[in-house]
């Protein structure tokens, strides 16, 4: 029973990182504006809802499993307070971090309507530290997590993510940004 | 398009053009009240109509009316109802 805490724990959190990661580059095509193929608009928006509430579901597994397990020593106010952990004090610390940042941003795009747009928006780019510090989390706790084969998953996570990042940077990132520009210009 | 609504609407839909950066969502859930604009912001369907940010819809665009203000990523839609 004790391993498969421990497989389950650390299955649902490699789960959860993946799914994360969708959900980050998503909510990047959900600011560009632009549908994604055969997705209108409104679908990729509720799709990067979606996947960021199943990354959740898995994030709470992962977490849970891992309270019972004897081996990670994970108590409750690990869970909340970064850093105090018996086990890779650290490296479980930035899972907790991560963990808050979350709760963060579930907790405004919950009360979105009420708090405003402009809460709403700069609690969401905590994502951008939210998930380097999770799969930073990933590597250095995990116990694949310097495995050649994990390595290998969190580049091209990091790639996708990273790619996502510098296209929403680029001047051509908007859907409508072409048509007001040379309004504009 | 004023005769699909009836002569009663059912209700509103506000848009604040502060907010609105013409994402295209509602435009796309509504194509029977909004069309977009060259620059992707939202415009009244009906030509007719004399206020450009207030929409009237019929019980038929409901559900429809719901998810665009829910959807809308600006928080620019809200539903006014007649009192």
């Amino acid at each position: 029973m004790d391993e498969a805490l421990w497989a389950f724990g650390r299955a649902s959190g490699a789960v959860s990182l993946a799914l994360f990661t969708l959900s980050v580059v998503l909510g990047i095509l959900v600011r560009s504006g632009r549908p994604l193929l055969v997705l209108p608009r409104f679908a990729v928006t509720l799709v990067h809802r979606n996947v960021a509430l199943f990354a959740l579901i898995f994030l709470g597994l992962h977490v849970g499993t891992l309270m019972l397990d004897p081996y990670a020593q994970l108590r409750l106010v690990d869970v909340v307070v970064p850093f105090l952990g018996a086990v890779k004090p650290f490296w479980q610390g930035l899972g907790t971090v991560a963990l808050d940042l979350a709760a963060a941003v579930v907790a405004t795009s919950l009360l979105r309507r009420r708090l405003g747009p402009g809460i709403f928006r700069a609690v969401h780019w905590l994502t951008y530290v939210l998930w380097p510090v999770a799969l930073l989390h990933a590597v250095g706790n995990g116990t694949d997590g310097t495995s050649k084969w994990f390595l290998l998953l969190a580049l091209a996570a990091a790639a996708a993510v990273g790619g996502a990042g510098l296209w929403r940077l680029s001047p051509r990132f908007l859907e409508s940004a072409r048509l007001r520009q040379e309004e504009a210009s | 398009m004023s005769a699909a609504t009836g002569p009663e609407p059912a209700g509103h839909l506000h848009i604040n053009w502060t907010r609105c950066d013409g994402r295209g969502i509602c435009t796309e859930l509504l194509p029977s009240l909004l069309i977009r604009d060259d620059w992707g912001y939202p415009l009244a369907a009906d030509p007719e109509l004399a206020e450009k940010s207030r929409i009237p819809f019929g019980r038929a665009s409901e559900r429809d009316v719901a998810d665009a203000v829910a959807l809308c990523p600006r928080l620019a839609l809200t539903v006014l109802r007649p009192r």
